[in-house]
């Protein structure tokens, strides 16, 4: 394994007594991006803070490139970069925010005036260049502060919530320009959130932190596939999430190639007709029925053979993890159990529509998550 | 009011004619005044800047303290500063009463509560997390200073006009620690106050209109650089 570019070792950080974060190992390797989710209050944002050494932690320690940060915090603050949930411009104009940390950081006018320019073209905002800051809207904004983050080409980017105040349509623009930036600049990424369409989208391992503690770490199809506990599973709500990769669209259906197995989607990708995806299923979309019976005419294009690895109750609901090529789980009710008479090794067949299904493309990284 | 016109009449003939007593006093005012409130932003925007940004225990207790202290009588910090500047005084040894470092510390004793109070504010109004974005962009604990400073340069440079307006428009401070000495201590105020006593009202209309032109002239270049950038 490569040596994670940054990390932390027992960070505590408590404030009038009370425990807000409290991270034994969190690691992120070179190129990775990290996504760590979480509910309002599990201290997501204490734990940015702490990655970009604005916020000592009252215990353990912040290690970059593998060597422990104790002094000369200044000099690797100007190896990162941090973007908040607010654009916090400063009163200029756009290119000069941009150009803002650069110049703090000393990065010669010519070079400056180059790294603005080509930040402002690739983020879709150089004809506000000369704009005052304040006159921006609040997508606008948004893409003047990550471009002013991306524009530092920083070791690592730390990015707090960085879309929770966008509306949907600017958010999901921002989030294609951002993920094409990242792929492209192979930036070390740790980005916290409180959305997990977010996570999945552009995180190449998922943290779940809640209550101030990491709960679980690793990638999302396995994070959201297989959560570690109940409050993780209640909070990412319990979904079948693969790795795919689109094969064919025909006609607004996408067929998706997933561990040999072949899914049709509905697919809502708009040019998109070839590439990575992960699919994304719930359980109470997925339909059980006996092996023997004859495919019967229905109107789900997905009829896939499966077996029972695992029954696991939970009141009136009974949760069935199901091995049809790959991990499936489907959320059936406790009479439908007994009638089928499901247990561990039975077999069914497992049905969906292809407009169950839900794609999210996932670009190709230059360097490949570990874990 | 003809008393008023002549006055007028007066300090033009005054500044026109290059009285050199008359601008040697207007000097003096300027100078010390200046010196003073410079004294009382450094002051102001270091305790400003503490108690906006670090959030200390007792803030409040010490911004209403602040805050009294805009009230501060000059009469007061002049004589609490001439007791202190007396040659038995803690401060004695330095012989500065009667000198115009002395109408310096007490005017600089006067704007400083006013500086600060209004600069706390003035930074307070800046969005708390700019601080932390400006280091996160690598700023250095000085450059994150300037730049917090500038974003709130409007309410900032107010703070500055009110505190240079209280340093150069008292009087009762400068006389007790001046001793209004001509050639040396003699402020417009002053000098205002001794024409005054004297029954020559038309010299004290005209150094009073001095004195307006020239808070005016400083003024009117601070609103020039506080609202330059507002206009594009």
């Amino acid at each position: 394994m490569t040596q994670p570019k940054m990390g932390v070792r027992g960070v505590l950080v408590e404030r009038a007594g009370h425990r807000i974060l409290f991270v034994e190992e969190l690691d992120v390797s070179p190129g990775e991006v990290l996504a760590v989710v979480g509910p309002n209050g599990a201290g997501k944002s204490t734990l940015i803070h702490v990655l970009a050494l604005l916020e000592r932690p009252s215990a353990g320690e912040v290690l970059f490139d593998g060597r422990p940060v104790r002094d000369g915090l200044l000099s690797y603050r100007r190896r990162m970069a941090v973007v908040f949930q607010e654009p916090l411009l400063l009163d200029a104009t756009v290119e000069s925010n941009v150009g803002s940390g650069l110049a703090l950081r000393g990065v010669p006018r010519a070079e400056r005036a180059h790294r603005v320019r080509r930040w402002l073209e690739r983020f879709g905002i150089a004809a506000l260049a000369r704009r005052s800051a304040r006159t921006l809207s609040g997508g606008e904004a948004q893409r003047v502060s990550l471009a002013r983050a991306l524009a530092l080409e920083p070791e690592v980017l730390l990015m707090d919530e960085p879309f929770a105040a966008l509306d949907e349509p600017t958010r999901q623009a921002l989030i294609d320009d951002l993920d094409r930036a990242l792929a492209e600049t192979g930036t070390t990424v740790v980005f916290v959130s409180h959305d997990r369409a977010e996570a999945l989208r552009l995180g190449d391992r998922v943290a779940v932190i809640i209550g101030g503690r990491i709960r679980q770490v690793g990638p999302p199809s396995q994070v959201f596939a297989a959560p570690a506990d109940e409050e993780v599973a209640a909070f990412l709500g319990v979904e079948t999430i693969v790795p795919g990769r689109i094969s064919a669209v025909e006609e607004g259906l996408a067929v998706v190639e997933v561990s040999g197995c072949r899914v049709e989607a509905a697919s809502a990708l708009e040019g998109q007709s070839a590439g990575e995806v992960l699919v994304c299923l719930r359980p109470e979309d997925v339909v059980l029925s006996p092996a023997e019976d004859r495919p019967a005419a229905t109107s789900a294009r997905n009829r896939l053979p499966s077996v029972v690895r695992r029954v696991v109750r939970s009141g009136a609901q009974v949760r069935v993890e199901l091995d049809a090529g790959f991990p499936l789980v489907a959320l059936i009710t406790k009479q439908s159990l007994e009638e089928l008479s499901l247990e561990a090794g039975s077999r069914v067949v497992a049905s969906f529509k292809a407009t169950a299904v839900h794609l999210i493309p996932r670009h190709a990284r230059p360097q490949s998550p570990t874990g | 009011m003809e008393l008023i016109w002549d006055g007028i009449t007066e300090a033009l003939r005054l500044i026109f004619s290059g009285d050199a007593e008359v601008y040697e006093i207007m000097l003096l005012s300027l100078a010390v005044s200046a010196a003073a409130t410079g004294i009382a932003l450094v002051i102001g925007l270091s305790i400003a800047s503490f108690l906006a940004f670090r959030a200390p225990p007792g803030r409040m207790l010490a911004l209403s303290i602040l805050n009294s202290g805009m009230a501060l009588p000059p009469v007061v910090v002049g004589l609490v500063v001439a007791v202190m500047l007396w040659r038995t005084g803690p401060l004695g040894q330095l012989h500065l009463l009667y000198t115009p470092a002395a109408i310096v510390i007490a005017q600089a004793v006067i704007a400083t509560p006013i500086v600060t109070a209004l600069s706390v504010v003035a930074l307070q109004t800046l969005h708390p997390k700019l601080r932390l974005q400006v280091l996160a962009l690598g700023a250095s604990r000085w450059q994150a200073a300037w730049l917090l400073f500038r974003e709130a340069r409007l309410p900032l440079l107010a703070a500055v006009m009110a505190g240079f307006g209280a340093a150069i428009s008292e009087v009762g401070a400068s006389i007790m620690v001046g001793g209004n000495i001509k050639g040396s201590t003699r402020t417009l105020t002053t000098a205002t106050v001794l024409e005054t006593s004297q029954g020559d009202f038309e010299t004290a209309i005209a150094l009073s209109f001095i004195l307006l032109a020239l808070v005016y002239a400083v003024t009117l270049t601070f609103t020039i650089i506080q609202q330059r950038r507002r206009a594009s």
